[in-house]
């Protein structure tokens, strides 16, 4: 066994993986990645389970040390800068640590988090299949509560297999995508408008829970109590006071406020990497739309082996690219279509 | 505004879940609903469904769209809905121990105040309840109580405390209930037990279930001390009565 030093860590960094739900009719939170495509991207690279439980880095830096070993990772999520022993190294890639050596990150240049991926996943003891911090309710393995400097990880000694990269699809961009309900009816169709039609900031003060929007109040037709009902990842709240909040992975199972839509499975990671202050906005899509979006979503997530490379192919593509540009054609070097042959999904 | 629905509405909540509601308010008849709903819907065991959330007034039912669509799941809830209540398994009745007043339920004696009553009176009427466990939600083991006598029935506090502790009975408008786990809540605090509702480390890791029904009895502090201790090591406390 190897071991894996936190060197140095900021706030809101945690063990994540695929989360536990099924027990939410007794008040417990499914947690999980707030990014699941990043989480399962970052697996994928040191050939672990898709959902298996990784480090969820928030938007500061940290630095992690190998000891005892040599240590295979592998890391994806928000662009920030990496290196191991100052030599940079690329996101979406595995890297081995060599006994002693360092992986520096620094601060997610946009974004929110980054998950390092561990060759043999973080070990533990789960709780209903999980190894997922969730602070509150005392889960959580190797460590109930947020990482801290100095916490170590007993690790898998590194396999000697060739790096890889992943080739994942282009950021989706534009508007995040919600299906209205469950109580769009407590808000009349100029309140509706707004919702939709105003640009959302999300406030420093989010978190696990739930993102706090900063933007125009949202009045309530019949005031803002409502009987609690279930929630889900994704459910948009409005509170007395106008603001909505989107609950994320560490949501409570139940709540009072009106729920006026719901983000779309495909679109949460991208939204829960959305910084705050970064201006965005909501699109109302059909439930049809976003069943046929969750749907490919899910696709996607189980083709990520299938987009796993040599990393020795950057290096290729490079050449290949001089090469191209040289007889007068513009080719994109890292475009898995244009080089492996076949089209997106 | 129609404030019970027959049959329950569906509520479509996101692409992965629908609730089905059966009341804007809380309502004895549209608990039992959900609470039937949710029993019809374990039997049914439907492909795709991955877990159901029984509230006051409504049943979250969770699904993945890849295997059921919002269209089919919804129109198999209303059919299940439909039929007559799958009869109830034996119920389970927990007698569960709290020690009034003083620290441990420090609004005691402002609650006798305000209902012009004394501290042993509202322990006496709050002890005569038989309360079912109409849902579980917020933090883990947060068992909400429906069956307040209206006489304890009084609105929540101006300003909610930022941390109570775990194992907390309290009164909220017309619920009360067991608070597992310390933290925020606008209740009256009456009272504290041992029972945790949810510990890990124990077999079973969540005590009750929705639609199980709770009395409580008053021990004397100093029992209560020596019953945290004792469910601190795994002990249940909670008297279990199958009826």
């Amino acid at each position: 066994m190897s071991r894996l030093i936190v060197a140095s860590i900021g706030p809101a960094s945690s063990v994540q993986d695929g989360g536990r739900p099924g027990s939410q009719r007794y008040g417990l939170t499914p947690s999980g990645a707030m990014d699941r495509l990043a989480l399962a991207a970052a697996n994928c690279l040191v050939g672990n389970e898709l959902f298996a439980a990784g480090i969820e880095i928030g938007p500061f830096g940290a630095s992690f040390t190998a000891r005892d070993g040599a240590v295979r990772v592998a890391i994806s999520g928000a662009p920030r800068n990496a290196d191991v022993a100052g030599r940079p190294v690329a996101l979406e890639s595995s890297v081995t640590l060599k006994d002693g050596e360092t992986l520096t990150l620094g601060f997610a240049r946009g974004g929110a988090f980054s998950y390092l991926a561990i060759e043999g996943a973080i070990k533990g003891e789960a709780v209903f299949g999980s190894l997922a911090v969730n602070a509150r309710a005392g889960l959580g393995s190797p460590y109930p509560r947020p990482l801290q400097a100095g916490d170590e990880f007993s690790v898998d000694a590194a396999s000697g297999a060739p790096e890889r990269r992943i080739e994942l699809p282009k950021a989706v961009s534009g508007p995040i995508r919600v299906v209205l309900g469950p109580q769009d009816d407590e808000f009349d169709d100029v309140n509706k408008a707004l919702f939709l039609n105003s640009d959302w900031k999300i406030s420093a003060t989010s978190d696990r829970m739930g993102y706090r929007l900063e933007g125009p109040a949202i009045k309530h037709l019949h005031g803002h109590n409502i009987v609690s009902d279930g929630t889900v990842n994704g459910s948009i709240q409005v509170p007395g006071n106008g603001a909505p909040i989107v609950l994320m992975m560490d949501r409570g199972t139940s709540g009072g406020y009106p729920k006026i839509a719901t983000v779309i499975t495909s679109d949460l990671g991208r939204f829960a990497q959305t910084s705050a202050g970064t201006s965005f906005r909501f699109k109302a899509i059909s439930m049809a739309e976003a069943q046929d979006e969750a749907r490919k979503f899910a696709k996607l997530l189980q083709g990520l082996p299938d987009r796993v490379r040599s990393s020795d192919t950057v290096e290729l593509n490079i050449e290949a690219l001089q090469d191209a540009n040289v007889a007068g054609h513009a080719v994109n070097a890292v475009d898995a279509a244009t080089w492996h042959g076949h089209a997106e999904p | 505004m129609a404030e019970t629905f027959s049959p329950p509405r569906l509520l479509p909540s996101g692409d992965s879940a629908i609730t089905v509601e059966y009341s804007r308010s809380i309502d004895d008849d549209a608990n039992q609903s959900v609470l039937a709903l949710d029993r019809a819907l374990t039997d049914a065991a439907i492909d795709g469904v991955t877990e159901s959330v029984p509230t006051y007034r409504s049943l979250l039912v969770h699904y993945d769209p890849g295997m059921i669509g919002y269209e089919a799941l919804g129109e198999k809830l209303l059919e299940l809905a439909s039929q007559p209540a799958p009869p109830t398994a034996k119920t389970r009745r927990w007698r569960v121990p709290v020690a009034y007043g003083g620290e441990h339920g420090i609004d005691l004696e402002d609650v006798a105040k305000a209902l012009n009553t004394t501290p042993d009176d509202i322990v006496a009427r709050h002890v005569a309840g038989d309360y079912r466990v109409a849902m579980i939600g917020f933090t883990p083991g947060w068992s909400y109580l429906s069956g307040l006598h209206k006489s304890l029935q009084m609105s929540r506090r101006q300003n909610p405390r930022l941390l109570t502790p775990a194992g907390t009975i309290a009164i909220g408008g017309i619920q009360t209930g067991i608070q597992c786990l310390a933290g925020p809540s606008g209740w009256h605090l009456l009272g504290r037990t041992a029972v945790r509702t949810y510990q890990l480390h124990r077999n079973p890791i969540f005590l009750t279930e929705p639609g199980d029904r709770v009395t409580f009895f008053a021990v004397d502090h100093k029992t209560f001390a020596e019953q945290d201790r004792a469910a601190e090591a795994g002990e249940i406390i909670a008297e279990q009565v199958v009826s």
